[in-house]
């Protein structure tokens, strides 16, 4: 079972990220998206923007480092192989683009049990260089209870 | 581009819908590209060995190409509005067949629109074999 007191933990920030243009192609390219301001710099700067622009989903890549703090927290009690992803959320001040140097910095918002499972909500607050709010990456993550026959009380519809 | 983009929007219009095939190749282009290197999204003997069909897409996967068929849309008709937020509930797994893919269908749609901060709502319905994989799947974009 994950840890309840684990809420409200915030985590120390990550090695800054530095977002590359090639790398936003390659997610671009890899979400299926053919929108110029994604891949030709001339094009996002046209728009107004400074560089390429990330899509939206782009920051799981930034978020992932804050996971992997959970993950690693043996204090926390989250068994990575029972983790399923229940919500994601993205909400931006700004859209990343290429050039950002990206820090993250993990916050667990919840932990709540619901039928055997654990339901963790992870925000991951992430920052530009000049330390101004660009996006925070909420995740629910659903750890799956125990087996039933180590678990006193199995989940209905378990099995 | 028009200035006046975000005052002919209207609730309830379809303005993308996208029909796309996702191979066992576009799952491992998105893992190198996003990082997450699950195995259920590539070994069919690893996802068999947790209870799953085979080999699953990434819901981060799903949420990204159908965040695409938004945010394609949103170039073209006003290039320089950007997302303010996108959200999605991971519903229902997507298999992928190791021959035939999977194909999704993907419909954007303005579900809300709030004229004094400039923001419209996208909501977007995802489709596999005829049932919604993702729930509450939307996407705010803010325009000058």
């Amino acid at each position: 079972m994950v840890n309840p007191d684990i809420q409200g933990r915030e985590y120390p920030p990550t090695t800054p990220y530095l977002v590359g243009r090639e790398k936003v192609r390659e997610f671009a390219r890899a979400v299926a998206s053919a929108s110029p301001i994604h891949l030709d710099p001339a094009a996002a700067q046209a728009a107004g923007f400074a560089d390429v622009v990330a899509p939206p989903t782009f920051a799981v890549v930034v978020q992932e480092a804050t996971l992997a703090q959970l993950l690693a927290d043996e204090d926390a009690g989250v068994d990575f192989t029972r983790v399923v992803h229940g919500d994601q959320r993205f909400s931006y001040t700004r859209p990343i683009v290429a050039g950002d140097e990206l820090t993250a910095t993990l916050t667990i918002a919840a932990v709540k049990q619901l039928g055997g499972h654990s339901m963790v909500t992870a925000s991951s607050a992430i920052t530009d260089a000049a330390g101004a709010h660009v996006v925070t990456a909420i995740s629910t993550l659903v750890v799956r209870g125990a087996e039933p026959e180590e678990s006193a009380e199995p989940a209905a519809g378990e099995k | 581009m028009s200035t006046n983009a975000f005052d002919s929007l209207e609730a309830g219009t379809v303005v993308a819908e996208r029909e796309l095939t996702l191979t066992r190749d576009n799952l491992v282009r998105y893992a190198g590209a996003s990082g997450d290197f699950n195995p259920i999204h590539y070994r069919d003997d690893v996802a068999q060995s947790v209870g799953l069909p085979g080999v699953l897409a990434h819901g981060m996967l799903t949420m990204g190409v159908a965040g695409s068929v938004a945010t394609d849309w949103l170039a073209e008709f006003d290039q320089a509005a950007w997302v303010q937020d996108y959200q999605s509930r991971f519903t229902r797994p997507v298999p992928v067949d190791a021959a035939e893919g999977a194909v999704l269908t993907i419909t954007a749609t303005v579900g809300k629109l709030d004229p004094e901060a400039r923001t419209a709502r996208i909501d977007l319905r995802v489709t596999f074999n005829g049932a919604t994989v993702l729930g509450k799947s939307q996407l705010v974009a803010a325009f000058a």
